[in-house]
């Protein structure tokens, strides 16, 4: 059984899953992509349900889970980072919110215990989404020529500075961007997975040979295991917000 | 001396080397961000504790402070795993 985390898995599937279903086709699946299927179906169901529902006054159930998420989104991402004029930009950012939180919290979830972030390819995809998005919203309010010369010659620097400064800001706004955004999100999710995978291993191991030597990395395997729910929530929030800090900084050059 | 190292290191040699500097990359990689991240956090929770009302935007732009002072540790962590063998 290649999906449910019944007993360990071979140390090579760390890396990479055996595919379960139509191997050897552009269309395979395996256990990264059913996890990222039930991250889509949840974020999805989770929010059909809230909206059709007739809204009351005292929200209870999916649709407290739903307004909250929003509420949060808006007060504590986008009225920090962008302003008002970005609530257009909230279905996106809530949106993507809730995909990254619920494909990374299944790391915890028993059973499954896979971090789906922790595949390079969903990572890279978002972040190049993102790069797309700020940059087409740059240039549609500053005009091309606008937006490339506030990203590449930042107001307030002296001439001479031009020389070091526009590169590195050509190299950081427009390829390192991308890729520190899913090189972190994805390096987390790794090494979170690493890291509960070895004391799991070291428990199991103990646990074979004394019995009584297992319980210090079995507390410290609970102790992880509480920081990664805090680590799966932080970093989903981390991508949000460095998201709406670049759709801002393309709609105000001059912060 | 890098010539004569270059020579000798075939097979098993080289795979050693390989796994020392990958440790060694990450260990060094863990250096700066550590410092950095101790010192974002340090000033957040001063700034916190002088003025609790902005505590809100203090906790949101000292998370933004240590994603991208994260990002350098993360690189390094990359690093050793294109390095392991």
């Amino acid at each position: 059984m290649n999906v449910l985390a019944l007993d360990f898995p071979p140390i090579t599937h760390l890396f990479e899953w055996p595919d379960i279903l139509f191997g050897d086709t552009l269309y395979a699946v395996n256990k990264t992509v059913l996890i990222y299927l039930a991250a889509v179906v949840i974020t999805a169901a989770i929010f059909l349900t809230a909206g059709r529902k007739k809204t009351s006054l005292v929200p209870v159930g999916v649709q407290h889970v739903a307004e909250s998420g929003v509420n949060f989104i808006e007060e504590s991402v986008v009225m920090e980072t962008i302003g008002p004029e970005g609530k257009k930009y909230m279905p996106f950012l809530t949106t993507m919110f809730f995909f990254i939180l619920f494909s990374n919290i299944f790391e915890v979830i028993p059973g499954i215990q896979f971090p789906a972030n922790s595949r390079m390819a969903v990572p890279i995809t978002l972040a190049l989404i993102v790069w797309l998005i700020y940059n087409f919203v740059g240039i549609r309010s500053q005009g091309l020529g606008g937006y490339f010369k506030n990203s590449l010659f930042p107001p307030g620097v002296p001439k001479a500075l031009y020389l070091i400064v526009t590169p590195i800001e050509l190299v950081s706004t427009f390829v390192v961007r991308p890729f520190s955004l899913a090189i972190r999100l994805w390096a987390n999710m790794v090494a979170g997975h690493l890291l509960l995978v070895t004391f799991a291993v070291l428990t199991a191991a103990l646990w074979d040979a004394t019995y009584v030597g297992a319980a210090a990395p079995f507390a410290m395997l609970v102790l992880m295991t509480g920081f990664e729910i805090l680590v799966s929530v932080l970093q989903a929030f981390i991508f949000t917000i460095l998201t709406a800090v670049y759709i801002g900084g393309s709609l105000h050059p001059a912060h | 001396m890098l010539n004569v190292l270059a020579e000798t290191a075939t097979g098993e040699m080289l795979e050693g080397l390989k796994a020392i500097g990958a440790g060694l990359g990450y260990g060094l990689a863990a250096i700066g961000p550590g410092i950095g991240i101790g010192t974002v956090v340090g000033n957040a929770i001063s700034s916190m504790a002088r003025q609790p009302e902005s505590a809100g935007m203090v906790r949101t732009t000292m998370f933004l402070g240590i994603a991208f002072t994260e990002a350098l540790a993360l690189i390094g962590f990359v690093v050793f795993i294109l390095l392991m063998p």
